[in-house]
């Protein structure tokens, strides 16, 4: 795990998609810095974190397209696969890889936080409790996209589908609201992924929120596990 | 050591392996050879457990490589088909990566400098594996598959992009590694079977054809003595004068090579010799032989013979003559 997870982190930063994904994330979160926090003249980043959402639907996929649909398209598959490492600890060498890569992204709210700092103290607490919950959102959409790259050889396809389905998630709230069965509405509001992570931009820190999304991570990568294993008995 | 017990591997209704079994022993280098397509790498991808097979065992060194993946795969090297290359990293990250990967307990800096001397690569070792030439990452595969000194070697089709130059290195390479690996080499090239492995299993559309060393194989398929001759003279006489010697089992005509000259293809009795009566009888009946040669099967024959089956097309008999 620890050979694979070295090697992804690498490539992140010999090929351009590290530089692509942190320079369009540092350039977005330090739009809506300034619109939001510094223009507004405002010490809450709730709304900088609340917006930064729908810039991971889009950035995530980029991030994740070519995990593992690159090493089946390239056959380095057959040499991950051959080696003696478990199915696990392949999958999720990549995963923490992606993280790392996310995490230096977030990093950049907690030097806005800094900024804000300056002019007047800022609620910490609500501020640590919003980056963890942009980490484990993160962290989630990572495991849906690494899933996503299993089915396919394909970068563009595995980037497009992740992207859909990242979209569809985002929706699922707004779905909710347009359907009329109560418990079906239930459901889908459990799983709203915006609305799990409103809860963190709110301020609160609910357990339950984090369970839900270490769970989506780990449910995700052994769906790939599985997806990798049934492709060898195909 | 490789024992492979009634494996089969169905895709679908596609048998891509059906029910084979061989053993290797170890410093034994066994060649695995077939036509395009007839289960050499599907055979290779189940043994080191690339994927599962649909029936029958794989064991490496006694360990069976779906119950303990993790333990077999520790002891094999693998070269697949298309060397398993990051093309965006340099070779020494790339060994380093594959020497982590592999958990290998070996000093690393000279394990891994000692590979690159072996198969020739250290002139290359800080250059991107995508700027190397066909042959060259072809090299890095086959460094690849040596890191951590593996027991069981499996190279599938390792001298392919290679010149003749690092074939021949390669050949001598891998047959000093078959001195104490155990080794199975796959490929379509019969002459470098030949000169590579002590034993051949052949294989055709999934079935174990032949499994011997080559001298049995040619002497089980070479049962009769044949001779091919190119005769100047009108067919039917020259037919009827060969009929009539001792010891000629059949004789027929084969192709017509210029006007007037026929290829005859005779055959003789086991154990005799009917070159110098041929000689005598065509000299006094006014023919002329311009070529005459025994057909001894090459292992080309034999691979031909095994994997065509009863179907010896006019085709390889032609270029036998041409030839």
């Amino acid at each position: 795990m620890g050979a694979i997870f070295r090697r992804e982190v690498l490539s992140y930063f010999t090929s351009p998609i590290g530089y692509i994904f942190l320079a369009a994330f540092y350039a977005s979160s330090a739009l809506f810095f300034s619109i939001y926090s510094l223009e507004q003249g405002s010490t809450k980043l709730d709304v900088v974190f609340g917006q930064l959402m729908l810039i991971l639907v889009v950035l995530i996929p980029i991030l994740t397209m070519r995990t593992i649909s690159e090493e089946k398209k390239n056959k380095t598959d057959q040499c991950l696969l051959t080696s003696p490492v478990s199915l696990f600890g392949i999958v999720a060498g990549k995963f923490l890889a992606a993280f790392l890569i996310y995490v230096l992204g977030v990093a950049i709210t907690l030097v806005y936080a800094v900024v804000v700092s300056v002019f007047a103290s800022p609620d910490w607490t609500v501020i640590l409790g919003n980056v963890v919950g942009l980490s484990l959102l993160g962290a989630a959409f990572i495991s849906i996209g690494i899933f996503c790259s299993s089915f396919t050889e394909n970068q563009m396809v595995s980037a497009v589908v992740s992207f859909v389905v990242l979209v569809v998630l985002y929706l699922f709230s707004t779905i909710a609201g347009l359907i009329p069965v109560e418990f079906i509405k239930k459901i889908l509001t459990s799983l709203s992924f915006l609305e799990r992570y409103s809860g963190f931009t709110y301020g609160l820190f609910d357990l339950s929120n984090v369970l839900f999304f270490i769970s989506t991570v780990v449910v995700f990568l052994f769906l790939t596990v599985r997806v990798l294993e049934r492709r060898r008995w195909a | 050591m490789i024992e492979v017990r009634n494996l089969s591997k169905h895709f679908g209704d596609k048998k891509a392996v059906d029910n084979i079994s061989f053993k290797a022993e170890n410093g034994e280098i066994l060649g695995f050879l077939g036509p395009n397509g007839a289960g050499k790498s599907t055979t290779m991808n189940i043994l080191t457990g690339y994927i599962s097979s649909t029936q029958g065992k794989a064991l490496i060194d006694g360990i069976d490589i779906l119950e303990n993946p993790i333990k077999a795969k520790a002891k094999i090297g693998y070269l697949p088909e298309l060397p398993p290359l990051y093309m965006d990293m340099t070779v020494k990250e790339y060994l380093n990566f594959i020497y982590d990967l592999k958990k290998c307990k070996l000093p690393k800096n000279s394990h891994l400098k000692d590979i690159c001397n072996l198969v020739k690569i250290d002139h290359v070792f800080n250059r991107m594996i995508k700027n190397l030439s066909k042959g060259y990452k072809q090299r890095v595969g086959l460094a690849q598959a040596l890191v951590g000194n593996p027991n069981v070697l499996i190279l599938d089709e390792p001298t392919v992009g290679l010149d003749p130059n690092q074939i021949i290195e390669i050949r001598s390479l891998i047959k000093k590694l078959g001195k104490n690996h155990t080794v199975i080499l796959s490929s379509h090239i019969l002459s470098e079977v030949q000169a590579v492995c002590d034993r051949i299993v052949v294989i055709n559309e999934g079935k174990i054809v032949a499994d011997d060393t080559e001298d049995n194989l040619s002497k089980a398929l070479d049962n009769e003595h044949k001779i091919l001759a190119r005769i100047d003279g009108e067919k039917d006489k020259v037919l009827a004068c060969i009929n009539e010697l001792d010891d000629v089992v059949e004789c027929s005509v084969d192709t017509m090579s210029e006007e007037n000259v026929w290829v005859y293809r005779i055959e003789a009795k086991q154990g005799a010799d009917i070159r110098r009566k041929l000689f005598t009888c065509m000299a006094e009946n006014g023919f002329y032989i311009l070529e005459m040669k025994s057909s001894e099967l090459s292992l080309e024959d034999i691979f031909i013979k095994l994997t065509m089956g009863e179907n010896l097309s006019p085709i390889s008999s032609n270029k036998e003559v041409e030839n």
